[in-house]
């Protein structure tokens, strides 16, 4: 497997403030990737590193086994889709579309029918006359991936791309990122706070805090066996509880989460729990309960009889699923 | 709850039945508002000029030196003479010089001003480019005149650099050449850009800070080398702020006849020419005729502006 992007000890400081803390990673050829984080996490920051828009303080990084420190933005075979989309207003789509071709020094007639066919790919085609002012949200978000696809770039990073849309049309641009990153086959870096997005689309995920990367995996490892509190917190909801209450008898003093939907409600065999609030949501119902002085969240299917506020009901879970927690954060 | 107190509107004074007046019609309230500076602008200021119109329509009796009042194009006649002629060009061309001129320096200054100044840096940007519009205007100009004598501190100084052969090799150029650059058209032109440079600086300022700077980033992403990202991107986008600042720089140039009378060779201005006919001259329709060339010229101006799309962004 080629590594295409490569980042070794690197820091971004700002004065006294540490936006990028010692940052090690490795992100593969053809992988879709995502950094999540809370704002002010590093993420972006760690994007504008790759996209040549800042300049590590130390460290080092690699875009395809190539030092990337003092290489400017343009010579880097990395293109950028912009939180906010930056497409020139005194340009229509095609002219947008079409800028990185002809900087390039492209012909009209060929930068046009590439243009084109980028506008196809995220169905958009048609709507080259057209200034951005006159495209709605999604379309122009569609214009920004095109224009940076255009240009065939070998690694496509994504700056919240998704975060001015409704929820309707996020879900949609989800899958439709998802197939291009498939059919194109290139690295797709995602930068997002939106931990499902991050869960329904990425190969792999770095959860950032602080300038620093905490945990990096599959989705799956990260959302069943998060390494640390903050993980099993930003990532879905937990419930952190100590070991032994949670029935792993063997640590004492260390930290579990397990989280809402291992916790069943059972009719017989169970911890005897209070309902203290409720709140529906559609599909499923969160429950907030007491068992013991402790307070647990738990997700059960709004189809089976709901418990009342104040009810005491049987809850259950499987230690199998609780997930130890390293101690450091 | 008997006791509690209700704070009703008072309704008595007259004012606040108008007030309530105006929220109820708020077209009629848009009309009061508008009427005065309406009236200002659509008969003392719009009529005025009117009355310029026609009065470059009008002629002058050479024998009794009185204005004929009836309609008659022999006063542009007279402005067409080569003499005439003469003068707009002269003053035209100085406008263009004047206009360019500005434009470059004034852009590095507004880009800093629009794109890295903050804070203490601001303040000082705006004092220093507003600070010679607090001064009087005659005084800049003797003042910049006894820099640019032969006897001045610009040659001064030259002659301590040992660079009074330079100075003396850009007089020697025929034209805007002359025996001293207070004499000069070199001198006229180094004034005019020093006493319009804010009016340049400052709207092209304001429309710079309009560019978000992650379309430069966009840009340079995209594989714009700098001059390309200028060229593609900023300039398109400043072009708003470039005409304003332009429009300022070229009428004020065409307007002005204290500069060129005091600095420069004492071949007429524009501006001059209006001064000495309705002046002296006693000729009216033909200063009027005068005051009509930049009016047409920055017309035209503007429209070229348009079709070619400068005002797009807006």
């Amino acid at each position: 497997m080629t590594i295409s992007v490569a980042f070794s000890k690197v820091c971004r400081y700002y004065g006294d403030i540490k936006a990028v803390d010692k940052v090690d990673l490795s992100i593969e050829e053809g992988e879709f990737f995502a950094m999540l984080g809370p704002s002010g996490s590093g993420k972006t920051t760690c994007l504008r590193l790759i996209a040549g828009f800042e300049q590590p303080t130390s460290g080092h990084i690699e875009i395809f086994g190539e030092t990337a420190e003092g290489v400017p933005p343009y010579q880097r075979d990395v293109n950028t889709v912009f939180q906010d989309y930056a497409l020139f207003p005194h340009m229509n789509i095609l002219e947008n579309v079409g800028f990185g071709l002809m900087i390039r020094g492209i012909s009209k007639n060929e930068r046009d029918h590439e243009a084109e066919k980028a506008l196809q790919m995220v169905q958009l085609s048609g709507y080259g006359a057209r200034r951005p002012s006159e495209l709605s949200g999604g379309q122009r978000q569609r214009v920004a991936v095109a224009r940076a696809i255009a240009n065939k770039p070998r690694v496509l990073l994504l700056d919240e791309p998704l975060g001015a849309l409704d929820l309707k049309l996020r879900e949609q641009m989800q899958d439709e990122l998802k197939e291009l990153q498939k059919t194109l086959g290139i690295t797709f870096i995602f930068v997002t706070h939106d931990q499902g997005e991050a869960l329904s689309m990425a190969d792999r995920i770095a959860v950032f805090n602080n300038g620093k990367i905490i945990q990096v995996g599959t989705p799956k490892d990260i959302y069943q066996r998060p390494e640390s509190e903050f993980v099993a917190n930003f990532v879905g909801s937990s419930n952190i509880v100590a070991a032994d209450y949670a029935g792993l008898s063997e640590q004492k003093d260390t930290l579990v989460s397990l989280r809402p939907e291992s916790i069943k409600l059972v009719d017989s065999n169970g911890r005897e729990a209070i309902v203290i609030s409720r709140s529906y949501m559609g599909g499923s119902t969160r429950l907030n309960v007491e068992n013991s002085g402790v307070r647990l969240n738990m997700v059960i299917q709004s189809n089976t009889g709901l418990p009342q506020d104040g009810e005491k009901i049987l809850i259950s879970w499987d230690p199998e699923q609780a997930h130890l927690l390293s101690n450091d954060q | 709850m008997t006791d509690s107190v209700i704070y009703a509107p008072q309704r008595s004074s007259s004012v606040s039945a108008f007030s309530d007046y105006c929220w109820r019609n708020p077209r009629m309230f848009l009309f009061l508002l508008l009427l005065p500076p309406v009236l200002w602008l659509g008969i003392i200021y719009l009529g005025s000029l009117f009355s310029l119109l026609v009065q470059s329509f009008f002629s002058i009796d050479e024998f009794t030196g009185l204005i004929k009042h009836e309609f008659t194009l022999k006063t542009y006649r007279e402005l067409l003479h080569p003499a005439n002629l003469d003068i707009v060009v002269r003053t035209v061309s100085m406008a263009i010089i004047v206009t360019i001129a500005a434009a470059i320096i004034a852009f590095p200054i507004a880009y800093f001003a629009a794109r890295y100044a903050r804070g203490k840096w601001k303040a000082f940007f705006y004092l220093g480019v507003m600070l010679p519009l607090w001064s009087s205007y005659l005084v800049k100009i003797y003042a910049w005149k006894l820099i640019l004598a032969k006897e001045g501190i610009l040659n001064w100084f030259l002659a301590e650099l040992h660079l009074t052969w330079l100075l003396e090799s850009v007089l020697s150029i025929p034209i805007i050449g002359g025996n001293s650059l207070s004499v000069s058209y070199i001198g006229t032109c180094l004034v005019f850009l020093y006493v319009w440079l804010p009016f340049m600086i400052l709207p092209l300022q304001a429309s710079l800070e309009r560019v978000p700077v992650n379309l430069l980033e966009a840009s340079s992403d995209l594989g714009g080398k700098s001059q390309q990202t200028f060229r593609h991107v900023l300039l398109p986008l400043a072009m708003p702020g470039l005409i304003a600042g332009s429009i300022f720089t070229f009428s004020l140039t065409l307007g002005d006849y204290i500069i060129p009378q005091i600095i420069g060779s004492s071949r007429l201005f524009i501006g001059q020419a209006v001064y000495s006919h309705q002046g002296i001259a006693g000729n009216i329709p033909l200063a009027a005729a005068f005051s009509i060339v930049p009016i047409i010229i920055m017309a035209f101006y503007l429209w070229m502006a348009k079709r070619q799309g400068a005002f797009d962004v807006l």
